[in-house]
């Protein structure tokens, strides 16, 4: 019996150790050395300087804003949703975009948004003018939200489709108007849908790097940007290896701080 | 008397993608009286809740509320409360804060609130739980919960939506004397769906029996079950047998190939007619006392009383309750008053079957 047990194991252990464990150790082995290869703590130190504090804000400032475009238009989507004769099918429309690799997707965006591309002769064709699009804080949080709206959609979508119907009836049935009926009962029944959306959402965003290099051109500058500068640029792969770290400890945080299920 | 009708449907029709559930309804119910809506599944009893509610709109007709009409008022702003079948109980709040919640969005002082939630709870037996959450309480418990966030609010008409059908037999038979008892002491109206007989019959000030959209007959228990108009209410409210007949004149109908004396008139000469004839009234006799003579099939101790299954000459079936015993496969007489005879008028779309 226990040996079945541990032959099913295997493969999941394996994977932990090969893929996890053994990933987080070297960055964390790594984030100890300085470019020269000296055993040191100065990367540490390094981290806390105006510099790389202001890149971990702007991280998360972007990765804050995201998630709440991202919330804000996937709410009210999944209910909407939840509401249809079809709703698989419009679900599975949602979710279609995602099996495109993301970087056709932002290529696709560099034509969309570029000096000549479609929203600029819609802006033209309306009086506007063409406008820079491309490489603004704008386009940058625009693609983004497009790229992350299926994983906010689904989980707050479930969460809709498990509420009881007889819910909603029973708070209307107690004098709730429909506002009250959605402040006091839908929404915080689905809240574990929007925490389980927002990480999924947030978690990636803080470590975003080719979107900001293809759509925001370099301009908005995370610590996911920071991190392939360092390892693939500078070659300080210590540096690079302690900005990871400090964001291995963050997302943890996240998921402890938004995982707290009933 | 007028002044009492409390909810009146005047030929409602409801209709869900074309298919109709409730066809053409018209009743009227009093204030603080005990009403049931008995029926099958998928008769409309629930829709007409639904609608009394506010859940769903009629798609023709007019529901009155104290004589106002109300088919576009939102269920919240009727003076109606609803227990679920299901209780819907809301999870995320403890059981203080489900009896709350009409209070809370009535925007009631939170001195008043205490107050008042802890006297329904008073009500409902429940003093004590007010911290507890739902997951934790029994099924028992939920029920009471639900019917205490509904009486709260103080509403005119109370909608129980088949609430002891997820009970166990022996909690099921308290909650019923509960209920009446309830509904004595608040002095309100209550509406109950169920599809259980035994539990209308127990209950009600009056039964509407429904059947494919329709009232099928509308009365108290007593009138129910003693004279049920038609073979379907006869069928669904208790045992019966029922054969079909023949009225040769007043008092005097044919069935099982005799004629007997009844008590019913007012019928055509040898009108098609269906008989009705309840299991207790059926007494047995030596073979040749009785008015029929048949033969026992197979017999069942029910505890109170045998159930025996017999059959006469003419094949018909004979359903009968008696503190007797019978052997089985032993010819028998069974004897009936005059007044056990309850004569039906056959409906026309029965009638082709």
């Amino acid at each position: 019996m226990n040996s079945v047990r541990n032959v099913y194991l295997f493969p999941y252990v394996l994977w932990i150790i090969l893929c996890v464990v053994a990933p987080i150790g070297l960055i964390v082995y790594d984030s100890f050395f300085d470019i020269e290869g000296h055993w040191t703590l100065e990367n540490y130190t390094k981290f806390f300087t105006p510099v790389y504090l202001k890149m971990t804000l702007s991280s998360f400032w972007y990765a804050f804003l995201i998630t709440f475009f991202s919330l804000l238009i996937a709410y009210p989507t999944a209910y909407l949703l939840t509401k249809t004769k079809h709703k698989q099918l419009w679900l599975l429309m949602i979710i279609l975009p995602t099996w495109v690799n993301l970087l056709l997707k932002v290529y696709a965006f560099l034509g969309i948004f570029g000096t000549f591309g479609l929203a600029n002769a819609v802006l033209s064709t309306i009086g506007i003018g063409t406008k820079q699009i491309l490489f603004t804080d704008f386009s940058f949080v625009f693609v983004s939200v497009y790229i992350f709206i299926p994983f906010m959609v689904l989980p707050i979508f479930n969460a809709l489709e498990e509420l009881n119907p007889s819910l909603v009836d029973a708070a209307r049935d107690l004098g709730a108007s429909a506002w009250t009926t959605f402040r006091r009962v839908v929404f915080p029944l689905t809240l574990d849908g929007v925490k389980a959306g927002c990480q999924a959402v947030f978690i990636p965003a803080l470590s975003l790097f080719m979107i900001t290099r293809l759509i925001a051109g370099n301009r908005v500058i995370t610590l996911g940007t920071a991190i392939e500068e360092h390892f693939l640029v500078t070659q300080d792969w210590g540096m690079g290896a302690t900005i990871a770290v400090f964001l291995i400890i963050v997302m943890a945080l996240v998921v402890i701080v938004t995982g707290n299920r009933r | 008397m007028k002044q009492d009708v409390i909810i009146r449907f005047d030929g409602v029709t409801k209709q869900y993608d074309g298919l109709v559930v409730l066809d053409d309804v018209s009743f009227e119910m009093e204030k603080g009286k005990f009403y049931t809506l008995l029926g099958p599944s998928g008769c409309g009893k629930t829709t007409i809740l639904r609608l009394i509610a506010g859940f769903t709109e009629p798609t023709e007709g007019t529901i009155y509320f104290h004589g106002q009409p109300v088919n576009h008022v939102p269920a919240n702003k009727r003076q109606v409360n609803t227990v679920f079948q299901d209780y819907a109980l809301f999870p995320h709040l403890d059981v203080f804060e489900n009896v709350a919640f009409g209070l809370r969005v009535k925007k009631m002082k939170e001195a008043d609130i205490r107050d008042k939630v802890a006297e329904a709870l008073q009500f409902v037996n429940l003093q004590g739980y007010e911290n507890r959450r739902i997951q934790e309480m029994s099924g028992g418990q939920r029920q009471r919960v639900a019917i205490a966030r509904a009486i709260v609010n103080e509403p005119e008409v109370l909608l129980l939506d088949e609430p002891l059908s997820a009970l166990d037999l022996k909690l099921r038979t308290e909650m019923q004397y509960e209920l009446r008892e309830l509904q004595r002491r608040l002095g309100i109206t209550f509406i109950f769906v169920t599809h259980d007989q035994e539990e209308a019959l127990a209950m009600s000030d009056q039964i509407f029996v429904l059947n494919k959209g329709k009232i099928e007959q509308s009365g108290t228990p007593k009138d129910i079950y003693d004279e049920p108009v038609n073979r379907f209410v006869a069928d669904f409210i208790g045992e019966s047998n029922i054969l079909s007949g023949r009225m040769v004149k007043d008092y005097l109908v044919e069935f099982a190939g005799k004629q007997f004396e009844c008590v019913d008139y007012g019928f055509q000469p040898n009108e098609q007619v269906d008989i009705v004839i309840r299991p207790e009234d059926l007494e047995i006799t030596a073979k040749d006392r009785g008015k029929l003579r048949v033969r026992v099939d197979s017999q069942l101790f029910r505890g109170v009383h045998y159930e025996i299954c017999c059959y006469d000459e003419n094949g018909n079936e004979w359903l009968v309750h008696s503190t007797k015993k019978a052997e089985v496969g032993e010819e028998i007489g069974l004897y009936f008053e005059a007044e056990a005879i309850h004569v039906m008028r056959v409906k026309e779309e029965d009638a082709d079957e």
